[in-house]
């Protein structure tokens, strides 16, 4: 059981390490659209960047 | 809001039936011939707008919006060069100062605020559009507030023609000028996020610990275990108390300074109370720990807390669109040229030219041009005003029909617009509060509780002194006002969550509870109780032609108006030319070579005297229909009442509801509708002034009000009722004023949502019963000392879990109650 001694502290760590990763998260506007990219992951990105020929992307 | 607005539009398929518009979802029309091939199939649409839309997404390549989208697209305006020129007035350095900031040298960015998004594929294509465009650096649409944010090089490409590529693929957008409040919205809106991500993070933890605590408990755990795993619990439990759970805490404080105790006082103490006395057992290695239900109370408490903020701040925002009730720009004439200006610049004095479905931008006299205003949303006549030389126009109408030259009189604040909304303070200032029951029995509870609290504390320390803490301990834990304080939000959450789902979007914490005990329902009339549009009800052929013929012929000559008279008729088969518009009279026009006229019966047909047919719908609006030597036939037009309205009044009765009528509108119309739907107190021509003061003087009688209602003059009312619900087609500015929105436009769900909320209140009522039940019961056995604290803790998981338990039972998805679609157009049947 002393294994805890030094797995909780590990443990801990990696939860404080979890919560400054989220409030920078918070603070760089990750969490002012709640909707939008929930949706949008689920679109193609792949389409003609800007100054490229516009080729219309295969249907 | 919009997205559900729209759920209303037939129903959504990628692959469109051949009737419907394939962008918008709007019937095509018979004679519309605007095709466009999408990914090889030719798709109809609705109007040549719709038609251009489609057009530019396709050659942009964004095609695959159709695959992305969920819901149908807003029907939109074609592009005009008087469009544009608007836009380039945001070119000016100016105007730009306003809400452009720049970056450096080269780039610059501001935000826009944007109209007719429906779903994410809406933001997808926005995003791409303007991705492709040389100089724009980068942009992103935000889908909860609808805004865009855009950083572009200023030396590339110019705001107007960002705005333009906007435009151009069906969207509106207009510059968003951030408020301060709005900044703090948004500050408070991250510590929520950020409180509740410590409060879950910390209940998670602590949980896993109790786990090992209480299995501990059981088995065996040897005293050096538990002592560390309750100091590590503690220190994950410190920052949850402290960071999170800090809200409660200044609220209650800030509830005390006011000498009022609300349910955040009993909240605060449960809190600190487990909190201290699981640190007093840890430091001492007590018995308990509470640490995971401090965890748990605080995240769940917060829970209920940020949705109901959110909703209230997605309703705020709205607000902030008050100044789209007027345009940014007007056409001044200045030494018979014209000229675009902001409207900030304009002066009483100032001429200005407003053109035909434009909004006119300040109060005026019309000194040249003959048109009619619409004035609905600011005083509930359905019918436009015909307006000739020297009649006075308001600021936030709309001219329908021509353009109209005016002479401003009055600007800004001085604006019979301004004027409404500045009541708007005085009925928040008079609003009756709706008590809450939770904070009445809070009152007494916290108080009792704590005096209780103090004399066993006291009593047993002259017994037993060695015990007095662990048992004045145990009244605290099992007198925890947990359930007590969970019982009202957990079904409050619960009842919002399913009346959402309905389509009521309820805003306000209070509104739910002061549903249950209204006593009127006040509606006002157009857009509520009618769709607000003009409907063709009745054709009484006079002569030799038949329903159909004369219906063919009005509808051509009407498709040369713009008129709302005009929306009523269909489109037509046949094609009048040489059609002439006259203002406040009608239309005339040749068809087949023979010469037509519809309008006023002295205008129609100048020759005879003649009376519209008589029936039981005395007030509707008579259109007549001639040629040159005889008249055709009478069309009889009305705002069409909403289908579902006799039956929810009916049903208002039924609950033992006054139902009442309370419109701005002038015409003898209100006493028709008010009589179609069995309702017998009803006031016409109500100014917002007169609807408030009504309604302030029947609270004064006892009364509790409920106000449906949907125009900018409702604006008043719907502040200084008890509970105010505005309809899904009002001004933003309304809406953000209701305590709900009902978004479904379906009137019936008013009913179910009244069933709803009384239901909620037996609920609330439960609840709170269980919980002082429990409370009485387990009091007397602490303070004697039986209830050992470990089985307070329990006895305090268990009163709170049966009072969620209570409460889930109202997140059932509702019965939406089925009304019959609007009946078809009567003209067959008639």
């Amino acid at each position: 059981m002393e294994a805890i001694y030094l797995l909780i502290p590990i443990a801990l760590i990696l939860v404080i390490i979890g919560i400054a990763v989220f409030f920078w998260a918070v603070k760089n506007d990750q969490f002012d659209d709640l909707e939008g990219p929930a949706h949008s992951i689920l679109f193609d990105d792949d389409l003609p960047e800007k100054n490229s020929e516009k080729d219309k992307p295969e249907s | 809001m919009k997205m559900t607005a729209l759920v209303q539009r037939p129903s959504m398929s990628n692959t469109g039936s051949s009737l419907d518009c394939y962008h918008c979802g709007l019937p095509v029309p018979a004679s519309a011939d605007y095709p466009v091939f999408i990914k090889g199939t030719e798709r109809p649409m609705c109007c040549p707008g719709c038609q251009a839309v489609a057009n530019t997404i396709i050659s942009t390549g964004l095609d695959q919006y159709y695959q992305y989208r969920t819901d149908l697209a807003v029907t939109p305006k074609p592009l005009e060069d008087e469009l544009l020129d608007e836009l380039a007035l945001y070119d000016r350095s100016d105007i730009q100062l306003d809400f452009v900031t720049h970056i450096d040298d080269q780039q610059a960015e501001a935000i826009f605020l944007v109209e007719g998004i429906t779903c994410a594929a809406c933001t997808w294509l926005i995003e791409h559009q303007l991705n492709k465009l040389d100089g724009v650096e980068q942009c992103s649409v935000n889908l909860s507030n609808h805004q865009l944010r855009i950083q572009w090089h200023t030396a590339q490409i110019k705001l107007s023609e960002l705005l333009g590529a906007i435009y151009s693929i069906g969207y509106k957008a207009y510059p968003y000028q951030s408020a301060a409040e709005d900044k703090l919205q948004k500050t408070e809106n991250r510590n929520y996020i950020k409180r509740l991500g410590i409060a879950g993070a910390g209940m998670a933890q602590v949980m896993m610990y109790a786990a090992a605590l209480y299995a501990g408990a059981f088995d065996y755990i040897s005293g050096e275990h538990r002592d560390f795993l309750r100091w590590v619990s503690l220190i994950i439990a410190t920052p949850v108390v402290f960071y999170s759970a800090r809200p409660f805490f200044s609220a209650a404080l800030r509830n005390l300074k006011n000498r009022h105790l609300s349910m955040d006082v009993p909240v605060s103490i449960a809190i600190l109370a487990a909190y201290f006395a699981s640190l007093g057992s840890t430091i001492l290695g007590g018995r308990e720990v509470y640490f995971d239900s401090v965890c748990m109370f605080t995240f769940f408490l917060l829970l209920g807390r940020f949705l109901e903020f959110r909703a209230r701040s997605s309703m705020d925002q709205s607000s902030h669109h008050l100044t789209r009730l007027l345009p940014d720009t007007a056409t001044l004439i200045e030494q018979g040229k014209q000229r675009l200006v902001a409207i900030r610049d304009l002066k009483p004095g100032d001429t200005l030219l407003v053109k035909t479905a434009h909004i006119i931008p300040a109060d005026g006299l019309v000194i040249s041009g003959q048109s009619s205003t619409d004035e609905s949303h600011l005083n509930g006549e359905f019918i436009p005003v015909a307006k000739a030389l020297g009649d006075a126009v308001v600021a936030g109408s709309i001219n329908v029909e021509h353009p109209l030259t005016i002479q401003i009189t009055d600007v800004g604040q001085n604006t019979k617009l301004s004027g409404i909304l500045r009541l708007l303070d005085q009925a928040r200032a008079t609003k009756p509060p709706i008590a809450q029951l939770a904070d009445k029995i809070a009152q007494y509870f916290i108080a009792t509780v704590l005096i209780l609290a103090t004399g066993v504390a006291l009593a047993w320390t002259f017994i037993d002194s060695s015990n007095a803490f662990w048992i004045t301990l145990s009244v605290l834990v099992v007198t925890c006002p947990c359930a007590l304080s969970l019982a009202t939000p957990t079904a409050l959450t619960a009842a919002t969550g399913s009346l959402q789902r309905l389509g009521l979007l309820v805003s306000r914490g209070h509104t739910l509870e002061g549903l249950a005990s209204i006593s009127h329902v006040i509606f006002d009339k157009t857009g509520t109780l009618t769709t607000g549009k003009l409907r063709l009800q009745h054709i009484h052929p006079l002569g030799e032609h038949n329903r159909h013929q004369c219906n063919h012929i009005a509808a051509a000559l009407e498709a040369h108006s713009e008129h709302p008279i005009a929306n009523a008729f269909e489109a037509s088969p046949l094609q009048a030319f040489e059609s002439r518009v006259h203002p406040g009279q009608g239309i005339e026009g040749v068809i087949d070579g023979q010469s037509y006229r519809i309008g006023r019966p002295d205008f129609s047909f100048s020759g005879a005297t003649l009376s519209p047919p008589k029936t039981s719908d005395t007030q509707a609006q008579w259109l007549l229909l001639a040629n040159d030597s005889t008249p055709m036939a009478w069309f009889q037009l009305n705002d069409e009442i909403r289908a579902d309205a006799a039956e929810t009044v009916q049903q208002l009765c039924k609950l033992g509801l006054n139902v009442e009528l309370l419109s701005g509108d002038y015409s003898n119309n209100v006493a028709n509708v008010a009589k179609q739907l069995n309702i017998s107190n009803y006031r016409s021509g109500a100014s917002p002034m007169n609807k408030m003061t009504y309604t302030q003087a029947l609270q004064t009688d006892g009364a509790k009000i409920l106000m449906v209602g949907d125009g900018i003059n409702d604006i008043p009312v719907l502040a200084a009722a008890d509970v105010s619900i505005a309809m899904t087609s009002a001004a933003d500015l309304t809406k953000a004023n209701a305590d709900a929105i009902l978004l479904s436009s379906q009137l019936s769900h008013l009913v179910t949502a009244i069933r709803h909320a009384r239901k909620t209140h037996r609920v609330i009522r439960q609840n709170l019963g269980w919980a002082l039940a429990y409370n009485l019961i387990a009091l007397p056995a602490a303070a004697l000392g039986y209830i050992p604290p470990y089985f307070a803790a329990l006895g305090m998981s268990l009163s709170s879990l049966v009072v969620v338990m209570n409460a889930l039972r109202l997140s059932k998805p509702l019965a939406k109650t089925v009304t019959s679609e609007p009946p078809e157009s009567q003209l067959t049947s008639a």
